[in-house]
């Protein structure tokens, strides 16, 4: 399929469906006219077409409703292509198209108070009990937990093999009862993630996701696939957080300095390649998966994030914050809010999904083909780690 | 408007890669730089059987037609091997300043039969093209005065000199080389005494060495993925405290960081051959002229004492990448530029 093709998919698709009428209905029809993600399958929101032609669907479908990136981020950067690699032809019918339209929306159930980044020593129990496992641990930081209908969840289900292969991926049920979610006050004075209890949770054995002790290895798909959601989305040459800076620095010719001017010139240009490189990454990926390279897109991702949002603090010369209530937020709202909120809360784009220090060390170990260091956990079981 | 590779480029590389690793190793570059530091049969067999000299000129005036994403390819090349040859000043400055004239020289040129250079100082930039320069032309043609620090000028056999606006082919100046920080592409001064010139055309001066800037972006390039990857082969071998010296998470992350630059400039470089826009080539400038010369100074530091000598060829990088930031404008000259381009207006 080429650009002319879809774009006339589009046309048509847009003949028959009224943009201006219910938002829900026309998200849905969009999904089953494989205009979600093209690059998916026929009948999972896509066409099988090149990857690149979603950027041309996005456009011509720019002025109808909109999915809400945001509050789905995990659903869409992370659920999506697990299950499209690993589920099974019911889960990918299943789960898909609720959670592109919004009317389902996905949590993360991966780090634990024992196991941030280094994850495969996880200690969340699911032992089988006939069609049926039951889950119980505690995990942490999970953002969105307190509006979420599923989760990805990842399990310890053997303990006596090497940390890396004990593990079992499933989709966890958060309506499930033995579930519990409390908030977790974050550096912003609301709370965006929570804590996660586990007591006794049943889930069938067909929301399990991929084989019993493959879980290490579905968990990496949905991790590369996190890092590029988190660093390589598409933005325009001075969008962004730069936007909102240079609005300000527009706006504000009182408050601009030599200095100022100066490091605000390098962090375009930093910006801007960086956007760039998204761009030639994006390109290279239209074909396959990604791969470790995500990693660097994240990383200069979170730089860049952090010293934008300190320099705008800085340039407005304002002690003030715009709301320290303790709220349930619906999701990341970077330009809905002021400096001093966009400046804490880029804080934790060098945490979460893997901090700064772990995706150097994956860059350097598999794209850059470093020897690893010493590792004193190599196979041992995972009952007998010291924790 | 892509920023991968194509096929035709790859291939290009890839001759050119070749004939570089046979005739051009580090070695053999470091012997040459205290005499002749140019390899003109090098030059003579990339011009001739290659055919890099006439990328950049037309098929009816007997070039290969080629475009700046071909020419860039080259330049990554010769950029990893410091390659003494005149392909940056002579097939891109001198030859993108005599295009519009469709001068027959030309043909010349893109057969590597003649060598040109571009008669302006190398740290001349878009921004303050005239820097280096007192030539004037009296009412008989004849030029007098001198540029400062002119790159490829030994090895021409005719200088383009641009005087207001417009464009002189002279032979015949006097061209002295000065002992130069960059030992594998030294300057010279050069100095006309009423010589005779031949104007062949028109010359936008400015529009050339944005031109060549953006170009130069990929050799930039080149210099630091040659810096990269000696460095990542040698931290791999090296073994200090019973482990390889790679193996240390500090030496990785330097590396880590190091490649996410490198990937940076990759998508920098070929973004000004995509888009050959003042913004991009601001941009390519002011990003991988910093990453060239920053990536020279890791190799130089992971490589220990044998980083600090002459006969480790990483000195050579490290000062062409260093002569390259303050070639055809600095980082902070095109990032001054940006300031208009893409309106961030300084403090009044
Ligand atoms: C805002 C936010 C939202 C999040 N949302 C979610 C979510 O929805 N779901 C979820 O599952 N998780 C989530 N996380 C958790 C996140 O993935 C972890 O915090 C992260 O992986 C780091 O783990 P940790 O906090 O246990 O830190 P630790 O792993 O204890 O790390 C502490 C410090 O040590 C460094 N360190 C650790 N190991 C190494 C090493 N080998 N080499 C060098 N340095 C090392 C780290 O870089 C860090 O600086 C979120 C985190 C944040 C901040």
């Amino acid at each position: 399929m080429n650009e002319a093709e879809i774009k006339e998919r589009v046309a048509a698709f847009l003949g028959e469906h009224d943009p201006s009428g219910d938002r829900l209905e026309f998200l849905r029809a969009r999904f089953d006219a494989g205009l979600a993600w093209v690059w998916f399958p026929e009948g999972l929101g896509g066409l099988a077409a090149p990857r690149e032609l979603q950027q041309v669907v996005e456009r011509e479908l720019a002025d109808t409703p909109q999915i809400n990136g945001g509050k789905q981020g995990i659903g869409l950067g992370m659920a999506a292509p697990t299950i499209l690699a690993f589920g099974t032809e019911e889960q990918k019918r299943r789960f898909l198209r609720p959670l592109w339209t919004g009317e389902e929306i996905w949590c993360q159930l991966f780090s634990e108070p024992g196991a941030g980044s280094d994850l495969a020593t996880l200690a969340t129990r699911a032992v089988r009990d006939g069609d049926e496992w039951v889950v119980d641990g505690q995990k942490v930081w999970t953002s969105g937990a307190h509006h979420s209908r599923w989760a990805i969840l990842v399990t310890r289900t053997d303990p006596d093999v090497p940390k890396h292969r004990g593990l079992t991926y499933f989709v966890c049920d958060m309506q499930a009862p033995g579930v519990e979610v409390r908030p977790l006050r974050q550096i912003t004075g609301e709370a965006e993630f929570n804590e996660v209890f586990l007591t006794g949770v049943r889930l069938s054995d067909d929301l399990r996701l991929g084989e019993v002790g493959d879980g290490w290895r579905v968990a990496q798909t949905t991790l590369m696939n996190e890092r590029v959601a988190i660093g390589g989305a598409p933005t325009r040459r001075g969008g962004g957080v730069m936007a909102t800076v240079l609005s300000a620095w527009r706006e504000h010719p009182e408050l601009r300095t030599h200095d100022l001017h100066g490091r605000l010139l390098s962090l375009w240009v930093e910006a801007e390649v960086t956007r760039l490189s998204g761009a030639r990454l994006r390109e290279q990926l239209a074909a396959g998966q990604p791969g470790p390279e995500g990693s660097g897109m994240k990383l200069s991702f979170a730089r860049l994030n952090q010293a934008l949002t300190g320099l705008d603090v800085e340039l407005r010369r304002d002690l003030g914050y715009d709301d320290w209530a303790f709220r349930r937020s619906e999701d990341v709202d970077f330009y809905g809010r002021g400096p001093g909120y966009r400046y804490l809360r880029a804080k934790g784009n060098s945490i979460e999904g893997g901090t700064s220090e772990i995706l150097r060390n994956i860059i350097s170990e598999r794209v850059l083909g470093l020897p690893s260091e010493p590792r004193v956990d190599k196979d041992v079981p995972w009952k007998d780690l010291p924790r | 408007m892509t920023l991968l590779y194509s096929e035709v480029e790859e291939e290009l590389r890839s001759s050119v890669r070749g004939l570089l690793a046979d005739r051009c190793p580090p070695a053999a570059v470091l012997k040459r730089v205290e005499s002749e530091p140019y390899d003109l049969d090098l030059w003579k067999t990339l011009a001739g059987e290659i055919g890099v000299a006439g990328l950049l000129i037309p098929e009816e005036l007997g070039g290969a037609g080629a475009s700046a994403s071909e020419a860039a390819v080259v330049l990554e090349e010769l950029g990893r091997a410091v390659a003494p040859v005149p392909f940056f000043t002579s097939a891109v400055l001198a030859t993108q300043a005599l295009l519009p004239t469709r001068d027959a020289l030309l043909g010349e040129l893109a057969e590597g039969r003649k060598t040109a250079a571009l008669a302006v100082s190398f740290t001349a930039s878009p921004y303050a093209p005239g820097r280096g320069s007192s030539v004037t032309v009296d009412g008989d043609g004849r030029l007098s005065g001198t540029v400062t620090g002119v790159a490829g000028a030994e090895v021409a056999d005719v200088l383009l000199v641009p005087v207001g606006g417009d464009l002189y082919a002279v032979e015949g100046a006097s061209v002295e080389v000065v002992p130069s920080l960059d030992l594998t592409r030294p300057v010279a001064t050069v100095t006309f005494e009423q010589a005779q010139g031949r104007r062949v055309g028109g010359c936008d001066l400015a529009a050339v060495l944005g031109f060549g800037a953006g170009l130069l972006a990929s050799e930039q390039l080149g210099v630091a993925e040659w810096c990269l990857e000696t460095t990542l082969a040698y931290v791999k071998e090296r073994h200090q405290f019973a482990r390889p010296v790679g193996s240390f998470q500090s030496i990785k992350h330097r590396l880590a960081d190091l490649w996410l630059d490198v990937v940076r400039a990759r998508a920098a470089a070929r973004n000004a051959v995509a888009d050959a826009s003042s913004i991009s080539v601001a941009v390519a400038q002011s990003w991988n002229a910093g990453v060239a010369v920053h990536a020279a100074e890791e190799a130089l530091q992971l490589h220990g004492g044998i980083g600090m000598t002459w006969e480790h060829p990483v000195h050579l990088y490290l000062k062409r990448a260093k002569a390259t930031e303050l070639a055809l404008g600095t980082p902070g000259d095109h990032r001054e530029a940006l300031a208009s381009l893409v309106d961030v207006p300084g403090p009044s």
